[in-house]
């Protein structure tokens, strides 16, 4: 016999097939579980339809008031009704403005002129985080984004908010 | 009896060099308080070992209450807090616990850093060792969460925006540990008690072993 036909053994044969049918099984038995694990990563996340928040469009100041309301929201098996805010106001332009109140620094709840020290700015008090009435956070404090905005809606001379997204450029 | 007991067994399974091999062996001089008092430094690590056993003797027995549902989560705690004989001592022992051996561990790896003890050839330990400790903050950081409480709600909350802070992949890490990408909720409660209960106190056994292995095969480090 040539010393070609000599290089893989009997013995390697039976190693590599074990190994092969071993790291297959594995493989069998791990794919399921990692990917059940990470499903909620891959999990499309749906944009939530927007909701009447009670609030007329004529009601609406150019000083920011914090508005309160429900929607559904669905966590897994559980389905509830939570609580949202925000912040609305026209600003000069005559455009309607809805602010998440969820600081950008590490998620506490701004309010507007929450200070004394700093009437005209949203105001955090976990770490003293302030953002001017256009929403841009304050250079030198805490926070490093303006706060989030809601997709919003005028229907029928009602206002409609939807989800709080990041701004575009933040 | 009981050594009759010991001698029919280690007659048919010849146990003693087992556990000989186990308990059996020479402390140092210069590790032994009983010769020179400093050497109480070189008991943290055993102290630190000592407060985890009781961290899942106690953990074990607070299952036994503790559902993870967020409907039930608060109330069970409660319940076993106010109605369950011992079951405060119980939980108290976990809650202190978790403190303590955060404590423990420090004292363990200042020892450690200050005698240079990690040099060479224990390098490997030191690593294994710091691997440890990011489990241990990681069992703290999940366990944090359970009794579900305003605290644990929002210290979480405080904890995934930090993961959320990663580079490139924050986003999919905080979703990854939180079960979904905007609530933390009921997927995140069963998640944080599947790590809390399950994968870090398997990774901890799995690197402890490591640990005290790596520690007889290298014996403990000279006198300074």
């Amino acid at each position: 016999m040539s010393e070609k036909k000599q290089q893989v053994s009997r013995r390697q044969f039976l190693n590599y097939t074990l190994t092969g049918v071993g790291g297959f099984m594995a493989a069998g038995m791990l794919a399921p579980m990692l990917r059940m694990a990470v499903d909620p990563v891959l999990q499309e996340s749906g944009h939530g339809d927007l909701t009447n928040v009670s609030l007329a469009v004529e009601d609406i100041t150019t000083d920011p008031q914090r508005i309160d309301w429900k929607v559904k929201q669905v966590d897994g098996w559980y389905e509830s009704e939570v609580n949202r805010s925000a912040w609305v106001f026209k600003d000069e332009n005559d455009e309607i403005q809805a602010f998440s109140p969820i600081c950008k620094h590490l998620g506490c709840v701004v309010s507007w002129e929450g200070s004394d020290e700093y009437p005209d700015q949203f105001y955090c008090p976990c770490h003293d985080g302030r953002y001017y009435k256009d929403g841009t956070n304050v250079p030198g404090t805490p926070p490093l984004q303006p706060l989030d905005v809601y997709e919003q809606e005028v229907r029928d001379g009602m206002l409609f908010l939807g989800d709080a997204v990041p701004r575009e450029g933040a | 009896m009981l050594q009759k007991i010991y001698d029919w067994i280690d007659d048919r399974i010849d146990i003693t060099p087992i556990w000989r091999d186990i308990a059996d062996h020479e402390v140092p001089e210069h590790v032994n308080p009983a010769h020179h008092f400093s050497a109480f430094v070189y008991c943290f690590g055993g102290l630190t070992f000592f407060v985890v056993v009781i961290q899942i003797l106690s953990g074990m027995f607070l299952t036994m209450y503790y559902v993870p549902d967020i409907e039930n989560a608060w109330k069970s705690v409660y319940y076993l807090q106010t109605e369950v004989a011992h079951a405060q001592i119980v939980r108290g022992m976990h809650h202190w616990g978790a403190s303590v051996v955060i404590v423990m561990l420090l004292l363990h790896t200042l020892r450690v850093f200050f005698q240079g003890a990690y040099k060479k050839p224990r390098e490997l330990n030191w690593m294994v060792g710091v691997l440890i400790f990011f489990i241990m903050l990681g069992l703290g950081f999940t366990g944090y969460l359970l009794p579900w409480d305003n605290k644990a709600y929002f210290a979480t909350q405080v904890g995934l925006e930090i993961a959320e802070q990663v580079p490139f992949i924050g986003e999919q890490l905080k979703t990854l540990l939180a079960g979904d990408a905007n609530i933390v909720g009921a997927q995140t409660l069963t998640r944080f008690f599947a790590i809390h209960v399950f994968f870090l106190p398997g990774a901890l056994f799995a690197l402890l072993a490591v640990h005290f292995i790596l520690i007889r095969r290298q014996g403990i480090s000279g006198p300074l």
